[in-house]
């Protein structure tokens, strides 16, 4: 029985064990000097890690009891954790070695934060969950704050924390609110106790916990600690930020809502609809003031992820489909975005003033393109990648019956796209200025220009998102049924 | 030749990524060469339309040449062409080795400008030829991307208000019909064209938010396509961007987005809303009849008034196509016919204008009416041009433009006397603006002294001319070629739609009884 639980979780298992290791082995060895290697070498493993979960998972399994769940949407969520994780670890080794700031805990909090994920999104008991959300986010304050002469970093990882404990304690409270009315933390056994009768002290529990989901996806109104975040972390830090604890998190979300919440759509769905609606109205029109890049990204990842709630409160199999290809987009998005961003550079110093951006194309005409691209396809502009994920959401709203939040939705995106547009304004348009001087490392340049390719060309007949869709369809059905 | 269709469609892409990629360099040799390749590009892409329009068999009603492939969400890659669409794809075809040909002048950034260009013409023929909902949304608005960028780029001093302006109006338009467009789709389970046709769209009355939505579902979509396409064609009151775009737009791009990337809403019209739609059409036509109405009255004044001589040539474009938005919706065989034809013909005749402005504003890099005077002296044959399309804009018998007006006028008249009426009117105004525009602008004594020194045009300039007289000479004495292509398409599409509203009429008669 043990083995057969143990076998459940071992890739999780295995990545703790080589981060504990790791750390212990450069502690008393080299330290700093192993965190070029441990980078390459933890972005491998999350690499390896991702094959064997592709290749060798299937069907469902649960173990412990149950508080451990093995499915096809779990693994869906955690092979693209995993591989943005990894890719985010390659872009930011270079940035944090030229400033001095790639310490050997780095890679190595990344990995047990990537651990806390993977327990997120296979969780199937409130008590693994929070077990899974607080490692995740644990390793993140400490990540957020690497940077610990500069006070904008340390800022930043405060405010993380302090806002991270409120909201962890909103969802513990509506845990322990769950837990006293529904008698289990099982996912498994609140959907039977639903089954009953639905008891007012279940509802509070249920608001108590969205809050604390919507916190971590950053959806409004708890979206407060995102620009600042993203803002003072390490640029590295931030591209973390935006990817693989977003997929994490909403994966925990559709997890909640359907396995645990699952026989009472209704009651949530006008909270999370609401949720989408505010989340893409605020992301779009806050944006359009800011002249940080950064800062500029978080807004843009708020309007984001409404969208992705959009098709989490159609409350259907096509809407976690639709959620899940839209997270996939999302990620190639960011992953790219970044990688330009990453490499805006002055005389050796970042910068992240939109300003800086002037007349771009005439000095990089490639990656100039590259921006053009991203910016279209965060605009949801067709043929970008962008428009079909929106396309994929408006459709599982829609299919649903929340017509006015695909209206809503699409009219936000328009405002949105008024941002995008004014980074390809300075890109293109701009008068000639004082702008970036660097060019990509080669990492940064690689990823650019393949996620570029991907947002540009992976609709094409032949290609078809590379067959995401029917694995996405099959991970969605294992959670609605 | 099963690949006809995508094949036309990505010659002038495969033109651009071979520019993109191979050539270097942005000294003259390079650029000239730029240029060479999308004029041979755009040139080897209208020799293969030929093929289409020679095989065309205009009294098959069906969609022809068509190319069927699967795609992601069971959405599929579609592609045909039937009696009215195959006339927008030769014009497009047709009109961009001129365009190409019309900006050998540009000095910056060639390469990419002709890149820009034959993304688009991509794009415009996908539209034109796509049969599936969500394959043409992705044409219709990835156009957006390289004009924006044409604005923005190469446009006058006014371009970044202008191209924003431009880009978010029309999104912001299409994307209400995205909805639309999900909507359909889950409706009627498909987002094939010809079975969307087919298919049948609820139409009972519903109330939303307490007001009475008379044709129900339709009419709810009809609007969103509408907002889309009336914007696009553009329509009165929704028209403000296009003058802005078109005098801060290069010459070259203000030719495209004139003869070209407007029709798109008028086809749009065609290809959707009447034949998906018929009882939203039924239900909001009159609204659209009086659109078009105020439409042609009012810019044609303000067309008068206009001391910019694109601004004056935009007006006049929304004016004109207030008379094809009108011959639509009057829904008989000579408003659409008149309105199929009055496109293709303001395709030739804006385009040539706004090729005339380009003339002088290459001599003297001002549109400014007043800076101009008397130019008959110095440029005698640039005068005989800029005559002939003026009447031609006008609509004097012998030149394609009667023909149209001509044919929407008798359709509306069947309809709506008193539309008609007043949108005779706008006959005799466009006579005024544009006979006073050319007699500000070419006639008199030639006293500026700026002037003094003006050439006449260069033989690249006569060449490029030279087709669009001989078309619009042509259709305007022969317009049988075009009338022929599109008669039996628009036969069926009008029969199609009095069944179906018909039908809704008798429902009605029952209800009310």
């Amino acid at each position: 029985m043990i083995s057969a639980d143990i076998q459940t979780v071992l890739p999780e298992i295995l990545l703790s064990l080589y981060a504990m290791g790791a750390l212990m082995a450069a502690v008393y060895t080299i330290k700093d000097g192993a965190a070029a290697l441990l980078t390459w070498v933890t972005a491998g493993v999350f690499v390896l890690l991702a094959v064997w979960i592709g290749i060798n998972g299937s069907g469902s399994t649960s173990a412990f009891g149950g508080m451990f769940v093995d499915d096809s949407f779990a693994r869906f969520s955690k092979i693209v954790i995993l591989i943005s994780a990894a890719i985010v670890l390659l872009m930011s080794e270079g940035y944090m070695a030229r400033r001095n700031l790639l310490r050997f805990e780095y890679p190595l909090l990344v990995a047990l934060a990537v651990v806390g994920m993977m327990v997120m999104v296979s969780a199937g008991d409130l008590m693994a969950l929070y077990m899974g959300l607080e490692l995740q986010s644990l390793s993140l304050y400490v990540v957020a704050s690497l940077r610990r002469d500069s006070a904008k970093s340390t800022e930043a990882g405060l405010k993380y924390f302090v806002l991270g404990a409120l909201s962890s304690g909103l969802l513990l409270y509506g845990a322990s609110l769950t837990y006293g009315f529904a008698g289990t933390t099982l996912f498994s056994g609140i959907i039977d106790a639903l089954h009953h009768e639905v008891s007012l002290g279940l509802l509070f529990g249920l608001v108590f916990l969205l809050a604390g989901f919507a916190f971590k996806v950053s959806a409004a109104p708890f979206h407060m600690w995102t620009p600042d975040v993203y803002e003072g972390s390490p640029t590295p830090v931030t591209a973390f930020f935006a990817t693989a604890p977003k997929v994490a998190a909403m994966a925990l979300f559709a997890r909640v809502v359907h396995d645990a919440f699952g026989g009472i759509v209704g009651e949530w769905q006008q909270i999370v609809a609401f949720l989408a609606v505010v989340s893409m109205f605020l992301g779009a029109i806050a944006a359009i003031g800011q002249r940080d890049i950064k800062r500029l990204m978080a807004y843009s990842s708020i309007a984001h992820m409404g969208f992705a709630l959009m098709g989490l409160a159609a409350g259907t199999a096509l809407g976690v489909q639709a959620m899940l290809i839209y997270m996939a987009i999302y990620v190639t998005m960011n992953i790219g975005t970044f990688a330009l961003i990453l490499s805006m550079e002055k005389d050796g110093r970042p910068v992240t003033d939109i300003q800086a951006l002037q007349s771009y194309s005439k000095r990089d005409p490639l990656m100039a393109l590259v921006m053009l691209i991203m910016m279209f396809s965060l605009a949801g502009v067709p043929p970008m990648l962008g428009f079909f994920g929106k396309f994929y959401v408006l459709r599982a709203a829609y299919d649903a019956g929340l017509g006015w939040l695909a209206v809503a939705g699409v009219i936000a995106s328009v405002i949105g796209a008024f941002y995008y547009l004014r980074i390809v304004y300075y890109v293109y348009f701009g008068a000639e200025g004082e702008g970036t001087d660097s060019r990509p490392t080669p990492v940064l340049w690689a990823a650019a220009v393949v996620s570029a390719v991907i947002v540009a060309v992976a609709w094409l007949p032949g290609i078809n998102l590379f067959g995401i869709e029917p694995v996405a369809a099959a991970a969605a059905a294992t959670l609605v049924n | 030749m099963g690949n006809l269709l995508s094949l036309t469609t990505f010659i002038p892409l495969l033109g651009a990524a071979i520019l993109a990629l191979f050539l270097r360099g942005d000294d003259e040799a390079a650029q000239r060469n730029a240029k060479w390749v999308a004029l041979v590009v755009t040139s080897a892409t209208f020799l293969v339309s030929l093929f289409i329009w020679f095989g065309f068999d205009p009294n098959n009603t069906d969609f022809q040449f068509v190319e069927e492939r699967p795609w992601l969400l069971g959405l599929q890659y579609k592609m045909g062409v039937d009696g009215i669409s195959v006339l927008f794809v030769m014009l497009t075809t047709f009109l961009m080795p001129l365009v190409i040909a019309a900006c050998w002048d540009v000095k910056t950034r060639v390469k990419e400008y002709m890149i820009a260009f034959l993304l688009l013409e991509t794009l415009m023929l996908g539209v034109f030829m796509a049969l599936d909902l969500v394959l043409f949304y992705l044409f219709f608005e990835a156009g957006l991307i390289p004009m924006f960028l044409i604005i923005g780029i190469w446009g006058g001093k006014d371009r970044i208000y202008a191209s924003f302006k431009f880009f978010l109006y029309t999104f912001l338009g299409s994307v209400l019909m995205l909805v639309a467009m999900v909507a359909m789709f889950t409706d009627a389970g498909t987002t094939d064209i010809p079975a969307l046709m087919a298919h049948e769209f609820g139409s009972e009355d519903f109330s939303l938010l307490g007001i009475q939505i008379i044709g129900g579902a339709q009419t709810l979509m009809w609007i969103a396509f509408f907002a889309s396409f009336a914007v696009k064609m553009p329509m009165w009151p929704v028209h403000t961007w296009l003058p802005d775009a078109h005098v801060q737009a290069p010459t070259a791009g203000s030719v495209v987005l004139a003869a070209i990337l407007l029709k798109m809403g008028g086809y749009g019209f065609l290809r959707f809303s009447l034949p998906m739609f018929p009882v939203g059409s039924e239900v909001m036509g009159p609204l659209v009849l009086w659109l078009s109405a105020i439409a042609i009255v009012y810019t044609s004044l303000v067309a008068l008034v206009q001391q910019d001589m694109k601004k004056l040539i935009a007006y006049s474009s929304v004016a004109h196509m207030g008379y094809v938005t009108m011959g639509i919706f009057a829904v008989n065989q000579q408003g659409i016919d008149g309105a199929i034809f009055q496109m293709i013909s303001h395709g030739f005749i804006s385009g040539a204008l706004f090729l005339c402005v380009g003339v002088i504003y290459d001599r003297m890099h001002t549109r400014e009416i007043d800076a101009y005077g008397g130019l008959v002296n110095r440029m005698p044959a640039y005068a005989l041009i800029f005559m002939f399309f003026t009447m031609a804009n006008v609509g004097l018998p012998g030149t394609s433009g009667f023909i149209g007006e001509f044919l929407t006028l008798m359709g509306i008249f069947q309809v709506n006397t008193w539309v008609a009426v007043i949108a005779t009117t706008g006959v005799i105004l466009s006579a005024a603006y544009a006979l006073w525009l050319y007699r500000r602008v070419v006639m008199g004594d030639l006293i500026k002294e700026s002037l003094k020194t003006i050439s006449d045009m260069t033989t690249r300039e006569r060449a490029i001319f030279a087709p669009l007289v001989f078309m619009t000479l042509l259709l305007g004495v022969y317009p049988a070629p075009v009338l022929d292509t599109i008669g039996p398409s628009v036969q069926a599409l009008i029969g199609q739609y009095d069944i179906a509203t018909a039908a809704f009429e008798a429902a009605n008669q029952v209800a009310s009884n």
